[in-house]
């Protein structure tokens, strides 16, 4: 079937089999190796793009259920050379240790705090809760979200 | 001022966070251009014979270039390693690539179907059919001790290798004597990245493999022997990893058989499983059944100190037919017992091998005497810190030999118990803990301490190779056999040269996991990067740095004592401008071989970190429900090269140790089906499940290092899952619950207050 | 893993997502959210021949102010559910309730609608639905017809909707001044509940508890005969079946349920 797809702010139109899920749309058709496939069950969260700017677990979208909406992937998110505020402070808080759940738990992040842009500990916790990492043990992915936080809310005042 | 231990933010991230990683399945290589899929059949039954495998339905699917079976292949089993303390296992329990005769496993491949679409492999794979005839399972460890139903009856026996002696008078003297079975419980290491590997066939006859792994020159040497290929045959290239744990330090029979399927296929390959395939087909780790005996006076003096244990090898004799000898040299942890014994058996089940994950080895040493320290505490009636005071090794031990035969070489024990008691505020603790349980509380607090000391680098003897070179442009370029797989050594290595040379980081290049590249190496596990491969760059870095100098010297026509580096230039000492900078110096070394210097770093002895966890918890005494609510730790593993990245091995450590104690539990019913086979049933631990880490710092050196470093990747592991648990048995000893099982459930907590 | 190949078709209205039921039958699966359906399919435990795709429908989201009631369109995502002001002010235990499932992108693509016609007994949902007495408007090719949801859920995995036929809207009467609460008993917070119970009123529904979402009848009984919370959670356990495996065995669900309702009572009478 034939979708439309903008995809970081580019529209593109594409063949694609009926089954195709959203996030080998993105890897293998659009090529964006970013987003990642950690599990088949939606519980790791790798795969998490925003649609439509809210979080979603692409491995459980069709390819066709986004067609005519658009995909944001950690490819597009950044502002040219500028990381965007989640991005660098993860790189400040080392958020992140091997980079596989990275680009899923950073539009995690940014869609966690677009709904809420002053959580608390708790609730990045479980604003986080479907995004698996297995090797910074959480700690300072908190850290770098309420450092993003932090930063946004300094920047709009 | 020196760059080492500071606060150097990771080099690798930009990239991480923009463009995401390049993992296996990510590569675009023009080798691998028009590449196929390899899928998997997996049994679906724990013992069977094979009777026949029809696969004509599936070879005559669209897309299909192949479907193979064990009876296609010339390629031998895999004959199993060896086993505690290096002696040899039974040959009949070599591990074949694909099943022939029986499977032994849920997830044993029995078949590979090659087809153009990932998606056509998976249409493909569901129509090979295979004909079981179903055989008894044996799934518990004391069921395969009794050998009534064997899994290789040519080797007659279910146990593939025991070893120690029991002596009966061990406990003589003792006042006290607890004795308790304790379950270290099978777990999945769970990378977020699966397996996965991709390979290619170069016109020059050599096979190229992109492979996931921690370790690429292990894999070279052993893809080489396994497809019966010479030496120079096969290039390993390990690209992003995410994520290893241990279980993806050996290369696994289905990416071995990669190679293979690609040449009779003629086209290059690639495989990465799935997530539902990883947790039934990737080795598992832990899975010991251990019963501790301990013995002592009334004073809580811990005399005597007994092990014995089963390891669950699962179906195949893998590295967890040597790792309990770990267990057994580290049996006696931190404390000064006179007599440590420790009997072993490793025996097969029809479930998936076991082999190394975070700690192997040596974490179940740490929970065994942590949780018999804590029995036999409340058997003599104190404090569990107190008898940890009494019995650890004293500084003016050191270098302390144990009953057991290592030698510890530094430590500051009792210092690390008394840092973490105070900033914990243990004893406001306990006055909360008393005042909840006069009041009868619904959620009562527990307190959890674990001491312990660890191996780190056990294969310190194979030490790591090290090359630096300062390159024409005036940049650096290092060469390590250690390879990264989330732990950074981009940033932490090149901080070594940087400190040694005076180049900037961002002008040096770490090139690791790649066998063309980096012939010599022993990879990243047991906590050995910084110690071994870290060494060797130093010293080679300083090698470097004295070449330098000589060259310098020479040119300038000054005496080697009279030029110093400054800034990243060479110069003349109290003549700020005369000088040469490392780029003209390897310009003029062209001719010389180049500033270059390769150093392969060995050291005498594993070194011996060691560290306090103290875990608070919550228990909910209705629910059984259990929150971890603090955690307090000191882990020394001496000087801190990047407090950054040392911390944050510490954090993910910690994470998965609570997880063991409270959530993970790779289990099978006693079919030998998998009961927790995707990321639904088997409870990885999430943030909502865990407290800030609150970490303290200490640094005891080691001599055994120019850097006097040891190793931290696998503190957290070994520390925090004793803590845990015996956090949330404290909570209910008033009650009179002496112990419970890991994983912690709340039904586990539940059944044993009934039973209390 | 990839679902095995189906045809996938984009329904325009409602009428149009019942002709394409009709016209493919037994072999075409409905999808909204589809996070109930979606991984069933990749794990090939569903192998549906035609999917038919209600995304496009967004006349079927709504969170609406009917005087008495509050009516909810089948394709109201939960974390509409969840943040919806009208529900946090008229139906608080559907908000709340909403915003406890799976995790924030489960909650940006699943559907109340997805939720109840799926009939899983170990989701919230329906318990929620159940104790908030909620009518539930099922339409098919004879027109639309109003199902209480004492009515709806059938068996395992089975509800009163036919095949052919679709869940368009739920009602609930407002509940503003009403005392309510959710428990929600997992082993992490993004599992599927253990045990839930959810509490409006005197009406108690239990999730996980047997083979469908169903009401504690026995703990009502006692409460309306005058016993008080921890009385009346005594009976929590009566007429229950729940599953007994490795997550958790039967009796200790048991143990929970009651646990869990005398909590839950005890909240919603301090609200």
């Amino acid at each position: 079937m034939h979708v439309t797809i903008n995809v970081n702010g580019e529209e593109h139109g594409d063949e694609v089999e009926d089954r195709t899920l959203l996030v080998h749309y993105i890897r293998d058709t659009r090529g964006l190796t970013g987003t990642n496939v950690g599990c088949d069950t939606t519980s790791c969260g790798a795969c998490t793009v925003l649609l439509d700017g809210e979080s979603v677990k692409s491995c459980t979208v069709l390819a066709a259920q986004a067609d005519g909406h658009s995909v944001t992937t950690i490819e597009g998110l950044a502002d040219g050379e500028s990381m965007h505020p989640v991005q660098r402070a993860f790189q400040e808080k080392h958020g992140l240790q091997c980079g596989f759940c990275t680009p899923g738990m950073v539009m995690a992040s940014v869609s966690l705090l677009r709904e809420n842009p002053n959580p608390t500990d708790a609730e990045v916790r479980s604003g986080l809760e479907g995004n698996i990492c297995r090797c910074t043990g959480y700690h300072n992915i908190v850290e770098s979200v309420l450092a993003a936080a932090e930063r946004t809310t300094e920047a709009a005042e | 001022m020196s760059i080492l231990g500071t606060r150097v933010e990771r080099r690798e991230d930009p990239r991480l966070l923009t463009s995401g990683g390049v993992y296996v399945d990510d590569l675009r290589e023009p080798a691998l251009e028009g590449a196929a899929h390899v899928t998997f059949v997996r049994s679906p039954m724990a013992h069977a014979r094979i009777e026949a495998i029809d696969v004509a339905d599936a070879a005559a699917m669209p897309g299909v270039l192949g479907v193979f079976t064990g009876a296609d292949l010339d390629v031998d089993p895999v004959a199993p390693g060896p086993g505690l303390g290096g002696q040899p296992l039974p040959s009949a329990m070599a591990r074949p690539h694909l099943a022939r005769d029986v499977a032994r496993y849920v997830g044993e491949p029995v078949a590979a179907v090659v087809t153009e679409t990932l998606a056509q492999g998976e249409d493909a794979a569901e129509l090979v059919s295979v004909d079981y005839e179903p055989l008894d399972a044996v799934v518990d460890v004391d069921d395969a001790l009794r050998d009534e139903v064997l899994l290789f009856p040519e080797a007659g026996t279910n146990t593939a290798a025991r070893s120690g002696e029991r002596d009966e008078s061990l406990f003589d003297g003792c006042d006290v004597v607890v004795t308790r079975r304790i379950e270290n419980q099978r777990l999945a290491a769970a990378p977020l990245e699966t397996r996965a590997a991709a390979c290619a066939w170069g016109d020059d006859g050599r096979l190229t493999m992109w492979l996931s792994n921690q370790n690429a020159q292990a894999c070279r040497d052993a893809v080489q022997e396994q497809l019966g290929l010479d030496e120079g045959q096969v290039r390993i290239i390990t690209p992003d990893v995410g994520g290893g744990f241990g279980a993806k330090i050996g290369v696994d029979p289905d990416a071995v058989l990669l190679g293979w399927l690609s040449r009779r296929a003629g086209r290059p390959l690639r495989w990465s499983e799935s997530r539902s395939e990883n947790m039934v087909a990737m080795t598992h780790g832990r899975g010991q059944r251990q019963t501790v005996t301990i013995g002592g006076d009334r004073e809580g003096r811990v005399l005597a100190y007994r092990l014995d244990l089963v390891q669950d090898l699962g179906a195949y004799p893998l590295m967890s037919a040597f790792l309990p000898t770990f267990t057994g040299l580290m049996a006696g942890g931190p404390y000064d017992i006179a007599k440590v014994e420790t009997t072993a058996r490793c025996v097969v089940t029809n479930t998936m091998s076991t082999a190394a994950y975070r700690g192997a080895g040596r974490p179940e040493a740490t929970a065994a005497i942590e949780r018999a320290v804590d029995l036999f505490a409340a058997e003599v009636g104190l404090d569990p810190a107190e008898v940890r005071r009494r019995n650890a090794v004293r500084p003016e031990q050191f270098p302390y030999r144990t009953a057991t035969g290592l030698v510890y070489d530094s430590g500051e024990y009792v210092r690390a118990i008394d840092a973490v008691l105070e900033a914990a505020g243990y004893r406001a603790l306990r006055e909360e803990q008393a005042r909840r349980r006069s009041e009868g509380a619904i959620r009562q607090l527990g307190l959890g301490i674990s001491l312990y000391v660890e191996i780190t680098a056990p294969n310190n003897a194979e030490g790591e190779h090290g090359h630096v070179e300062v390159l024409p442009d005036g940049s650096a370029l290092v060469l390590t056999g250690s390879s990264a797989h989330g732990q950074g050594h981009a940033t932490s290595f090149s901080m070594l040269v940087a400190d040694q040379l005076g180049i900037d980081i961002d002008r040096i290049q770490i090139v690791h996991g790649d066998t063309d590249r980096v012939p010599a190496g022993a990879g990243t596990m047991g906590s050995r990067s910084l110690q071994l491969g870290g060494s060797a760059v130093h010293r080679a870095a300083v090698d470097v740095r004295e070449k330098g100098r000589a060259l310098a010297a020479e040119l300038i026509e000054i005496d080697e004592a009279d030029v110093e580096l400054v800034d990243g230039d060479w110069r003349v000492r109290g003549a700020a401008s005369v000088g040469i900078s490392w780029a003209e110096l390897a310009e003029r070394a062209r001719d010389r071989g180049g500033l270059a210097a390769d150093v392969h770093f060995v050291s005498d002895s594993p070194t011996f970190p060691f560290g306090v966890h103290l875990a608070v918890v919550e228990v909910d005494t209705e629910t059984g429900g259990v929150e971890h609510v603090r955690h307090v730790t000191v882990d020394d593993a001496g000087p801190v090269l990047n407090p950054v990245l040392a911390e944050g091995q510490r954090h993910g450590g910690i994470a998965q140790g609570a997880a063991q104690a409270l959530l993970e539990h790779m289990s099978y019913d006693t079919d030998g089906n998998p009961q927790t086979a995707n990321f639904a049933d088997y409870a990885i631990i999430t943030a909502s499940e865990l407290p800030r880490f609150e970490l303290l710092h200490m640094e005891t050196p080691t001599t055994l290092n120019p850097l006097g470093v040891k190793g931290i990747g696998e503190a957290g592991t070994i520390g925090a899952t004793p803590a845990v648990q015996n956090a949330v048995v404290d909570a209910l000893s008033h009650l009179g619950v002496s112990h419970i099982d890991m994983p912690t459930t709340p039904e586990r907590v539940w059944a044993a207050i009934n039973e209390a | 893993m990839i679902p095995a190949a189906f045809t996938y078709r984009r329904a325009s209205s409602v009428d149009d997502a019942l002709a394409l039921l009709a016209e493919h039958g037994e072999d075409a699966k409905l999808l909204a959210g589809g996070h109930s359906l979606l991984p069933l399919m990749k794990l090939r435990l569903a192998v549906p021949e035609v999917v038919v795709d209600l995304g496009g429908l967004p006349d079927l989201s709504y969170v609406e102010d009917r005087g008495d009631s509050v009516a909810i369109g089948a394709l109201t995502r939960h974390h509409d559910l969840a943040t919806s002001e009208l529900l946090g002010r008229e139906v608080p235990l559907l908000a709340h309730a909403a915003g406890t499932i799976g995790d924030p992108q489960v909650r940006h693509r699943g559907t109340i609608g997805g939720s109840l016609v799926h009939g899983d007994p170990a989701s919230d949902l329906p318990a929620v639905a159940l104790a908030l007495d909620a009518v539930l408007v099922v339409r098919g090719p004879a027109g639309s017809r109003e199902v209480p949801a004492t009515e709806f859920f059938k068996d395992f995995f089975e509800t009163a909707v036919e095949p052919g036929e679709l869940l368009t809207e739920i009602r609930i009467a407002k509940r503003g001044g009403q005392g309510w609460d959710f428990q929600k008993f997992t082993r992490r917070a993004i599992d599927w509940a253990i045990v839930g119970v959810a509490v409006a009123g005197d009406a108690v529904a239990l999730v996980n508890m047997g083979p469908k979402p169903m009401r504690a009848s026995a703990v009502e009984a006692a409460l309306a005969a005058g016993a008080s919370p921890a009385e009346a959670a005594e009976h929590a356990a009566e007429g229950t079946s729940p599953p007994d495996e490795h997550n958790a065995s039967a009796a200790y669900r048991q143990h929970l349920a009651k646990v869990l309702v005398r909590r839950a009572l005890e909240n919603a009478r301090a609200r």
